[in-house]
């Protein structure tokens, strides 16, 4: 399979079988991989919104393979300021370096970006609409967890109306036939157009406020923040605040195996009494974030096939 | 009744000698139709008619462009909210030709995205939608991936 310059930019451009190549990838980066394999290779980190994991992952991936990266954190000290378009800009940084990770506020400023560059340009996240590279993570950690990624039955909690992460995990993992239980206030619950989709492709899906209602079939929760930015309005968010807040509680009413994940930053969702249980799965899924993001770096650049 | 007399009667209002008529136009569709054209600029006669009765509508609209052929692709854009018109090319006060239009899988340049935070309304770029579902009409913008339905397409200009 050839991903030479590829873009990365929604979850939509891959197959099964695409998915199934990336992860394998990451397989064989996470149990050795070249230090010098992008030797003479810079990547620029176009951040125009906030981020902690993506971009320090995305740079250690780099640089872990002997790649350089340049870019910025805050497009305040930019030209941006100026008034430069993002085409422009994109046009401009392509002739710099051999790959371009973006993450911006506006929905499809990547595939923008895509379309302005010659070099690839992996998504870093789109506002409310894609993180591509976390969805792979994402089912990189399910499938190191329980060995597969078929039949599972996954819950998915949270702010299901603004996530990005959950829409996009949802999408990917229905080619794997979950059965999905959407747990969330009716005010977020998941998008209508996203559940006749997943429906239509033969799905199963519950929907419920209530996590004890449906938590001991679960094998996978994955919880989410209720993200104070996406809200339109700030007296929204003020009254789905701390609407779930897990705790070691909650081990009486799950499966022995059950795994508990997070995208992170959490705010009080899942307390630190969960932290030391056998459920807790969300910093080994932080730390899976390096070797999918040294797969998908290293197949863009063409470095592996 | 023979053709040319039926058309004779129905284009009464202002039968053009050379040009195009864009027929069973949905009655609130006939400015939209004119908007996709450009026909605000176009310096040829212009005829924008609406309300209209019609036996198969009830009412609908028709749009006459003088000394104009429209091509296929032009025509092909106003599918979006005139599906069942019907695009009459005239020579000589009769019909020459006539053109059902055909909603293409992609459409360029006809529809504003209704996502304010979607790219394409934030830097001059030609917007990019996918037809998902032809009845009822869905959209999915190639940007932001929003699907929308008919109530939520609005068109550029």
């Amino acid at each position: 399979m050839n991903f030479k310059n590829r873009d990365i930019i929604s979850i939509y451009d891959f197959s099964k079988e695409d998915i199934l190549y990336i992860l394998k990838t990451a397989k064989k980066m996470e149990k050795r991989s070249n230090p010098s394999l992008l030797k003479n290779n810079i990547m620029a980190t176009l951040f125009f919104e906030p981020s902690t994991r993506t971009r320090l992952s995305f740079i250690a991936a780099m640089e872990q393979l002997g790649g350089k990266v340049t870019g910025f954190a805050n497009s305040k000290i930019t030209s941006i300021k100026k008034g430069e378009t993002l085409w422009d800009t994109a046009k401009m940084v392509e002739q710099y370096v051999d790959l371009i990770v973006i993450r911006h506020h506006l929905e499809g400023s990547a595939r923008l970006a895509a379309e302005a560059s010659s070099k690839p340009v992996i998504n870093g996240g789109d506002g409310s609409n894609q993180h591509p590279t976390q969805t792979l993570l994402d089912l990189y950690t399910i499938q190191k967890s329980k060995d597969t990624l078929n039949n599972l039955h996954v819950g998915i909690l949270g702010d299901l109306k603004y996530g990005r992460t959950v829409h996009s995990l949802a999408i990917a993992l229905s080619h794997f036939n979950p059965i999905f239980y959407f747990i969330s206030p009716d005010a977020l619950k998941m998008p209508r157009n996203y559940i006749a989709e997943l429906r239509e492709k033969g799905i199963r899906i519950y929907e419920t406020p209530n996590l004890l209602s449906v938590s001991k079939k679960l094998d996978i929760l994955y919880v989410t923040r209720i993200q104070q930015e996406r809200f339109p309005d700030p007296l929204e968010y003020e009254k789905y605040k701390g609407v779930y807040r897990l705790d070691s509680s909650l081990t009486k009413y799950v499966k022995r195996d059950l795994k508990i994940m997070h995208p992170l930053p959490r705010i009080d969702e899942i307390d630190k009494s969960l932290d030391n249980t056998p459920h807790a799965l969300y910093f080994e899924q932080a730390a899976n974030g390096i070797p999918v993001r040294k797969a998908l770096i290293s197949l863009v650049l063409g470095k592996i096939r | 009744m023979s053709k040319s007399k039926s058309i004779n009667k129905e284009l009464s209002v202002a039968a053009i000698k050379e040009g195009t008529v864009i027929d069973h136009i949905p009655a609130d569709a006939s400015f939209k139709v004119a908007a996709i054209l450009k026909l605000r600029k176009d310096l040829n006669m212009v005829s924008i008619a609406t309300n209209l009765n019609s036996k198969s509508l009830g009412k609908k609209g028709i749009v006459k462009v003088s000394n104009k052929n429209l091509t296929e692709e032009e025509v092909n854009k106003i599918a979006v909210v005139a599906p069942n018109a019907t695009v009459n090319i005239i020579k000589d006060y009769k019909v020459k030709e006539k053109i059902k239009v055909n909603l293409q899988k992609v459409i360029e340049n006809v529809i504003k995205c209704s996502n304010p935070v979607c790219i394409t309304n934030h830097e001059s770029i030609s917007t990019i939608f996918y037809v998902a579902k032809q009845n009822p009409l869905q959209v999915k913008c190639h940007y932001c991936e929003r699907v929308m339905g008919k109530e939520d397409i609005k068109l550029i200009g």
